[in-house]
C-alpha cells in the first residue's frame, strides 16, 4: 500500500477542523482600526521624509492626510475581516493573503496615527533607520552567535556576556594601543574566551548549559565593571586614558550610499557594518550549502546519526561554540569602536538576550535573525523618536511590542518556530 | 557501479563489559563473503552491542576483528565504513527534518572547490541504486514525511553510496509491514547476489529461516551455537531460550460478559480536515479480546490516541462503564482504569533518564503505597520494581539502572508490566510485543490472556497478522479509516487480507466462497508460527 493511494482514500472534512480564531482577532482589530484610525484619528498631515537635508538626490516628502488614510486602512482591515469569516465559513479557513495583507495594512495604519498623532506631524524615514542601526548592528552579531552555537546544539545565553566582553576589551586595546583594529581583534578574542568556557562546562563536563550562560553573563558584567573601576577611571595628567578608544572611520561607499533611505542606512558605515552583512550572508551560504553546514545542521538535530556516519559530534560543537564568541566579540566592539566614544558599565543593557530573541523570532536562520533584528532595532529607534515627539501613545508600550511579537512566534502563533532538535542536550557516547 | 569485492569477515574472542555487566563474553563469529548470516537471540543477549562493537561505535574490552584474515581496529564508524561494513541501526539514525539526499550524502559529502555541497552528485548516486534494486527513494523528499519503510530503504542507501560488503540490519523488519517485510526480503536476496554479505538480526523466526544461510545463536552474552535454516521454528526458538517453548497459544474460548467499552460514529481528523478514522463504531465486552488489524497507517493510532485523549479533532462518543472518556485528558483517562501500552515506547512509554523502578510507577506514583505526603516511599517503590523485574523477566543487572540501557526487548516488557500492573476497566496495547523475543512473547500473550480471564475488555492494535490471530476473540479491521467489518478470531489469513486491502466484510467473505477458499481458519492445517 503506498501512502500516495491511501491519502486519495481518505475522506476530508475541512469544516471539521474550522477554528474561529483567525476571523475573530481580525474582526477585533479591524474594529480596533476603526475606532483609533477613523473615528478618533488625528486631523491633519503625517509627514514622511525621505532625505536629509545635506543628500545629493532630494526626494518629496511622503505625505498623508492622517484621519482619511486612518479610515481608508480601517475600511480595507474590515473588509478582510468579513472575507476571512466568509472564508472560514465555507472552506474552513482563511486564505494566506487575507491574513498576510491585513498584517500589512494594519502597520501601516498604525504608523499614520501614530505619526499624524504626534506635534510635529512628521518624521525622518533616514533617521528612523540610521538610528536602528545603532541597535541592529549589535544585535545581529549577537544573534549570527547565537545561530552558529544552536545549530550545532548548544544554547548560548553567554550572548550578553560575550557582547560586553568584546565591547570592554575593544575599549582598553583601542585605547592603549591607539588602533582601532588592534581593538577589533583583541574583542574577538575575547568573545572566544568567554566561548571557551562556555565550551568546556556544557560539552566537556555536562554541566547544563542554561546555567554555565547565566554564570558567564554575571561573570563578565563583574569583572568588566571591575575593571572599569580600578583601571579605565584612573586619570593620568587628568584623563582617563584607558577609556580614550580609537574609533572605526565610516567608510561610505560611493553611489550606493546616495540611494535615499537605502544609501544612509546600510551604505554609510563603518567596516564592522559591511562586516556584519557578509557575515549574515557567509554563515547563511555556508550552513546551507556547504559541507561544514550540514555537518553542523546534523549534529544539532540529531548527533547519534551524525555520530553514527563518522561526525566528531563534541569537537564540531566545540568549534562552532568558540566561532560564535569571536563574532559577538566583535559585535560588543561596535559598541565602543563605532556608536558610543567610551566604555561604561554594562553597557550592552541586555541587548545579547535581544539577540537571543531575534534568533528565535529569526528561526535559527541567519538572515531571518537579522531581519528580525532590523525589526527590533526599528521598532526601539521608533519608540525613543516618539517618546520626543510627543505621542498619543505610551513610548513604553511600542517598545514592548517587538517582544510580544517574539513570544507569539515562540508559542507557535505566527507560523512555526522549531528549535534544532537537540539544541541545549549534551551529547554523551553510549 | 562497480562490482563489490567479496570479503569475509571474523570476530575473534569480542568481549564487551558495561561496568560489571558481560554484553558479549568471547564472541566467535564468521561471515563468510557473499552470506546471509542471522543472530538469534533473547532480549538484552548482546546483539546489538556486538553489531555496535563491529561497527566501531563500541571498544570492545577484549578480542579482535579481522576482515579477510587481517585484523583490523575501528576507533569509531568512519573506519569500519573504510573497511566496507554499512549498519542500519535498530532505531534509524537519520535526520527527521533533513531530505533523503541530505541524510545520504552526510559524512561523505560530495563538494566542489571549497567545500560546496554538490548534493545532484549525490542524487545522481541515490537514483542509480534505486533503479538497481527497484527502490521508490525520491531523493528530495524530506525524511519525516516518509513511511518507515521508505526510511529503512534510505539507510540501506546510506550503506550502499559507501560501497558496504558487510550490511548489518538490526532487527529491519520489526518496524515493517509485511508487505515491505516481504520487499525486503527480496532486496536482501539481490544484495547477496550482487557479492554482499549480511549479518541479520530478526526476532521473527519464520524470517530467519528464510533468508539466512547460517544462524548463530547467542544467549546471555555467549555463542550457544549454530543451527541451520532447516531446523523447526520450535528447534531454534528452544535453543534461544534454552528451554522449550510453546509456539502457539492454547487459549479457552472467551466468556464475553457485559459490553463496557462502547465506541460510536467515531471520527477523528488531522489539521487539515482528512478524517483518519471515519465513522467508526464498535464496543468490547468484559472477558474478550478485540484485535484492530490492518496496514499501518490506517487509522490504527489515531483510534488509540482519540480514546486516550491525545487527539485534538474528535467528534462522536466513547464511553467506557456508561461514563463519556471523550473531552478528558489522558490522565483523567487513565484514572478511569485504562492501561495503555503506546505504539512507539521511546516517545510515549518511558522516560529514558529514570530508573526501571521509576518508570515502573510513572502514571502510580501517587498511590498510597509509594507515596506518602508528597515524598516517595523509597523501599516500597524498589519492593515493587524487584518483583515486577522478576515476573516479567526484565534483563537487567539492578532496577534501578536506567530504562535506557535496557535493550529494546526488554524496555518493552517495563511499559507492559506497568501497564498490567494495576486493576484495569479496560487494556489497550499498540504493537505488545514489537521488538520481543519469542519466549517472552510467549509470557506477555499468557498475560494478556490472563488480563481478559479476569474480566478486563482487551484491544490490541498489531500489524502482525500472526499475533492478530494468536490473541483476538473478534478481529476489526480498518482500511483508510473506515471499519471493513468485525469477524469472528478464527477467521481465514484470505478473508482477512482481502479486508485489509479494502474490501468489506461481507464482499471478502462473498468472493472467497465464489473461489472456494476458506472463510474460516482450519486449526489441523496451521503452523506453529511465534508472531
Ligand atoms: N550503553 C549501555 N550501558 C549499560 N548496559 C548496556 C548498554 N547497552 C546495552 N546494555 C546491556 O547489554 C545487554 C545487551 O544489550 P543488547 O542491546 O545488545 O541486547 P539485544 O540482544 O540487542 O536485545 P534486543 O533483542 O532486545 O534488542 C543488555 O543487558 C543491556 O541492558
Ligand atoms: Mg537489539
Amino acid at each position: 500500500m503506498s501512502a500516495a493511494t491511501l491519502q486519495e482514500s481518505l475522506t476530508t472534512d475541512r469544516l471539521a477542523v474550522r477554528s474561529w480564531r483567525p476571523p475573530i482577532i481580525l474582526g477585533v482589530l479591524a474594529l480596533f482600526a476603526i475606532v483609533v484610525f477613523g473615528i478618533l484619528g488625528p486631523g491633519g498631515n503625517a509627514t514622511f521624509r525621505l532625505s536629509q537635508d545635506g543628500d545629493a538626490w532630494q526626494v518629496p516628502n511622503l505625505v498623508v492626510p492622517a484621519q482619511g488614510f486612518g479610515w481608508f486602512a480601517a475600511l480595507i482591515c474590515a473588509a478582510l475581516a468579513v472575507q476571512a469569516y466568509l472564508q472560514t465559513k465555507n472552506v474552513g479557513r482563511p486564505a494566506k493573503w487575507v491574513t498576510m495583507t491585513f498584517t500589512v495594512v494594519f502597520v501601516i495604519g498604525l504608523l499614520v496615527w501614530i505619526i499624524g498623532g504626534t506635534k510635529t506631524q512628521n518624521i525622518t524615514v533616514v533617521g528612523l533607520f540610521t538610528g536602528a542601526m545603532l541597535i541592529t548592528t549589535p544585535l545581529v552579531f549577537g544573534s549570527l552567535s547565537g545561530v552558529l552555537c544552536e545549530r550545532s546544539g548548544v544554547v548560548n545565553i553567554a550572548i550578553e556576556g560575550q557582547l560586553l566582553a568584546g565591547a570592554f576589551t575593544a575599549a582598553l586595546v583601542s585605547s592603549m594601543t591607539g588602533n582601532a583594529f588592534a581593538g577589533l581583534f583583541a574583542a574577538a578574542l575575547a568573545g572566544v574566551l568567554v566561548s571557551f568556557l562556555l565550551a568546556v562546562f556544557s560539552i566537556k563536563y555536562v554541566v547544563n548549559q542554561i546555567i554555565v550562560g547565566v554564570v558567564l553573563n554575571v561573570l563578565v558584567s563583574g569583572l568588566t565593571g571591575f575593571l572599569f573601576e580600578k583601571i579605565m577611571k584612573t586619570k593620568v595628567n587628568g584623563a582617563t586614558i584607558f577609556n580614550q578608544p580609537a574609533h572605526l572611520p565610516d567608510l561610505p561607499i560611493p553611489l550606493l550610499s546616495e540611494i535615499p533611505v537605502l544609501g544612509p542606512t546600510f551604505f554609510r558605515q563603518s567596516i564592522l557594518g559591511y562586516l556584519m552583512i557578509v557575515l549574515v550572508i557567509a554563515i547563511w551560504f555556508g550552513l546551507f550549502r556547504t559541507r561544514w553546514g550540514l555537518r553542523v545542521r546534523a549534529v544539532g538535530e540529531h548527533p547519534k546519526a551524525a555520530d553514527t556516519v563518522g561526525i566528531n559530534v563534541n569537537r564540531t560543537r566545540f568549534l562552532n561554540v568558540l566561532a560564535g564568541g569571536a563574532v559577538a566579540g566583535i559585535g560588543g566592539a561596535y559598541f565602543t569602536l563605532v556608536a558610543v566614544s567610551s566604555f561604561s558599565k554594562d553597557m550592552t543593557g541586555g541587548l545579547g538576550f535581544i539577540a537571543l530573541a531575534a534568533l528565535i523570532f529569526g528561526r535559527w536562520n541567519p538572515i531571518g535573525a537579522a531581519l528580525a533584528a532590523l525589526l527590533f532595532g526599528v521598532a526601539g529607534n521608533l519608540q525613543s523618536i516618539l517618546s520626543l515627539a510627543g505621542t498619543p501613545i505610551d513610548g513604553q508600550f511600542l517598545a514592548m511590542l517587538p517582544y510580544a511579537l517574539t513570544i507569539l512566534a515562540v508559542s507557535g502563533f505566527v507560523g512555526k518556530s522549531r528549535a534544532p532538535a537537540a539544541d541545549g542536550e549534551p551529547y554523551v557516547k553510549g | 557501479m562497480k562490482r563489490v569485492d567479496l570479503v569475509k569477515l571474523e570476530l575473534k574472542g569480542i568481549t564487551k563489559s558495561f561496568g560489571a555487566l558481560v554484553a558479549n563474553d568471547h564472541i566467535d563469529l564468521v561471515v563468510e563473503s557473499g552470506e546471509i548470516h542471522s543472530l538469534l537471540g533473547e532480549n538484552g543477549a548482546g546483539k546489538s552491542t556486538l553489531m555496535n562493537v563491529l561497527y566501531g561505535l563500541y571498544q570492545p574490552t577484549a578480542g579482535e576483528i579481522l576482515i579477510d584474515d587481517k585484523p583490523v581496529k575501528f576507533s569509531g564508524p568512519s573506519d569500519a565504513m573504510a573497511a566496507g561494513i554499512g549498519m542500519v541501526h535498530q532505531h534509524f539514525m537519520l535526520v527527521p527534518v533533513f531530505t533523503v539526499a541530505e541524510n545520504v550524502a552526510l559524512g561523505g559529502e560530495s563538494t566542489t572547490f571549497g567545500g560546496v555541497l554538490d548534493l545532484e552528485a549525490t542524487r545522481k548516486k541515490i537514483r542509480d541504486i534505486s533503479a538497481r534494486y527497484g527502490f521508490a527513494v525520491d531523493p528530495d523528499a524530506l525524511v519525516e514525511d516518509l513511511p518507515v519503510g521508505v526510511q529503512q530503504r534510505v539507510e540501506i542507501i546510506k550503506a550502499l553510496v559507501r560501497n558496504a560488503r558487510i550490511l548489518i540490519l538490526d532487527e529491519p523488519t520489526a518496524v515493517l509491514t509485511p508487505q515491505e517485510t516481504d520487499e525486503l526480503m527480496d532486496i536482501m536476496g539481490q544484495l547477496k547476489a550482487s557479492g554482499t554479505s549480511i549479518v541479520f538480526i530478526s526476532h521473527k523466526l519464520r524470517e530467519v529461516k528464510a533468508v539466512s544461510d547460517r544462524i548463530t545463536v547467542i544467549r546471555r552474552g555467549k555463542v550457544v551455537g549454530t543451527a541451520d535454516p532447516g531446523a523447526s521454528t520450535t528447534e531454534l526458538a528452544a535453543m534461544m531460550v534454552g528451554r522449550s517453548v510453546s509456539l502457539t497459544l492454547n487459549k479457552a474460548d472467551a466468556q464475553p460478559g457485559e459490553e463496557t467499552f462502547k465506541v460510536t460514529n467515531l471520527i477523528v481528523s488531522n489539521d487539515a480536515g482528512q478524517r483518519l478514522v471515519n465513522d467508526v463504531t464498535f464496543s468490547v465486552a468484559q472477558g474478550e479480546i478485540l484485535a484492530v488489524a490492518g496496514v499501518q497507517g490506517n487509522g490504527q493510532t489515531e483510534l488509540t490516541e482519540a480514546v486516550l485523549g491525545l487527539h485534538k479533532h474528535v467528534q462522536g462518543s466513547i464511553t467506557l462503564d456508561g461514563k463519556q472518556l471523550l473531552g478528558l485528558g489522558v490522565r483523567q483517562v487513565l484514572r478511569a482504569g485504562v492501561g495503555f501500552v503506546p505504539e512507539d515506547r521511546q516517545v510515549d512509554g518511558l522516560v529514558e533518564s529514570f530508573s526501571i523502578a521509576e518508570n515502573l510507577i510513572l502514571d502510580l506514583y501517587d498511590k498510597k503505597e509509594f507515596s506518602r505526603g508528597g515524598t516517595l516511599n523509597r523501599a516500597a517503590i524498589a519492593k515493587n520494581a524487584e518483583a515486577k523485574v522478576a515476573e516479567f523477566d526484565v534483563r537487567t543487572q539492578s532496577a534501578q539502572d536506567h530504562v535506557g540501557t535496557l535493550s529494546g526487548g526488554n524496555q518493552q516488557k517495563v511499559v507492559l508490566a506497568r501497564e498490567l500492573a494495576r486493576p484495569l476497566k479496560l487494556f489497550i496495547a499498540s504493537q505488545p510485543t514489537r521488538g520481543v523475543d519469542v519466549g517472552s512473547i510467549e509470557f506477555l500473550h499468557k498475560r494478556i490472556v490472563a488480563e481478559r480471564d479476569v474480566g478486563t475488555p482487551v484491544i490490541i492494535v498489531s500489524t502482525e497478522l500472526d499475533e492478530v490471530l494468536e490473541l483476538a476473540d473478534r478481529i476489526a479491521v480498518l482500511y483508510a479509516g473506515k471499519l471493513m467489518g468485525i469477524v469472528p478470531g478464527k477467521s481465514s489469513r484470505e478473508l482477512l487480507g482481502l479486508m485489509m486491502a479494502g474490501l468489506t466484510a461481507d464482499d471478502a467473505a462473498a468472493q472467497l466462497a465464489a473461489a472456494g477458499a476458506p472463510v474460516v481458519r482450519d486449526p489441523s492445517t496451521e503452523e506453529g508460527e511465534p508472531a
